[in-house]
């Protein structure tokens, strides 16, 4: 048996899917991070799959995904700090009961 | 032919990625969702460790594992009673979601499955790089380098440094 590219682009497809499904399910604000978490890695691991299977003495995948790393790192922790803040004043993370922002 | 270790590893990898990713976005604790999460995150380095980029395996650890998870679990433990359940989701906002999300997996897998030239490629080679010559990479400026990338990364944190900062203050 061997290891070919389709077997690791599948789990990689599988847990996009699982973040789709928490995105549009979930209403918490943090369990939609966790979501959005699930996706970026799941695209992190799909970089690095086709940099290493169809061009492996060049490292332009592996890059890319180190600087998604960084971004994604950046992105949750002001997002984290924005939800914090928002729980602060409303006293909720669900963003269903989150609307003084609407009009 | 891959030796039996690294098949088994293989396998190791794929159950627990989809387990826990499906196990993720499922439970209606929110501490242990950050928890499956952390898994998921563990388990990816793993698969990065299995195809020789041991450097990112271990940046995935440290960034992921050690840095964003204990932001979600502070979080949480700020913003929710522990031990309590989330709402139930309604029924039509749960059929939504989980058509969209088969919807999308059954189009990129009709894809992958009947499209894609170059799916059953195996691994060749070695495909490490040493930490010298990633070095050289990230720090050069000809073809193949990374310096601007790099260098705006680094302002980008900064602004979020400095936004954390801003919205994080008491006024």
């Amino acid at each position: 048996m061997n290891l070919t590219l389709l077997m690791y682009l599948i789990p990689s497809l599988i847990m996009f899917g699982c973040g789709v499904y928490g995105f549009l399910t979930r209403k918490n604000m943090i369990a939609i991070m966790i979501s959005l978490e699930l996706m970026l890695n799941s695209v992190d691991i799909n970089f690095v799959v086709f940099n290493r299977f169809l061009f492996p003495g060049h490292f332009e995948g592996m890059f890319f995904t180190l600087f998604a790393i960084a971004l994604a790192a950046a992105e949750t922790a002001l997002a984290l700090a924005i939800i914090i803040n928002v729980f602060r004043i409303a006293r909720k993370v669900d963003i269903n009961e989150i609307n003084k922002l609407k009009f | 032919m891959e030796s039996v270790g690294n098949i088994l590893m293989y396998f190791v990898i794929v159950i627990s990625i989809i387990v826990f990713s499906v196990l993720t976005v499922t439970t209606r604790k929110m501490l242990r969702s950050a928890t499956y999460l952390l898994f998921v995150l563990f388990a990816t380095a793993l698969l990065y460790f299995q195809l020789d980029y041991q450097f990112l395996g271990t940046v995935q650890i440290a960034v992921y594992a050690g840095g964003i998870v204990v932001l979600f679990v502070f979080s949480i433990l700020l913003t929710h009673k522990p031990g309590k359940d989330a709402a139930a989701l309604d029924v039509h906002r749960r059929w939504l979601g989980l058509s969209a999300a088969l919807l999308g997996v059954a189009a990129c897998g009709y894809a992958l499955f009947s499209y894609c030239a170059f799916c059953g490629k195996e691994l060749t080679g070695d495909g490490s790089i040493t930490i010298e010559r990633l070095g050289h990479f990230l720090l050069s400026t000809d073809k193949y380098g990374y310096l601007l990338p790099f260098e705006a990364i680094s302002v980008l944190l900064l602004a979020c440094i400095i936004g954390g900062v801003v919205i994080a203050r008491r006024r």
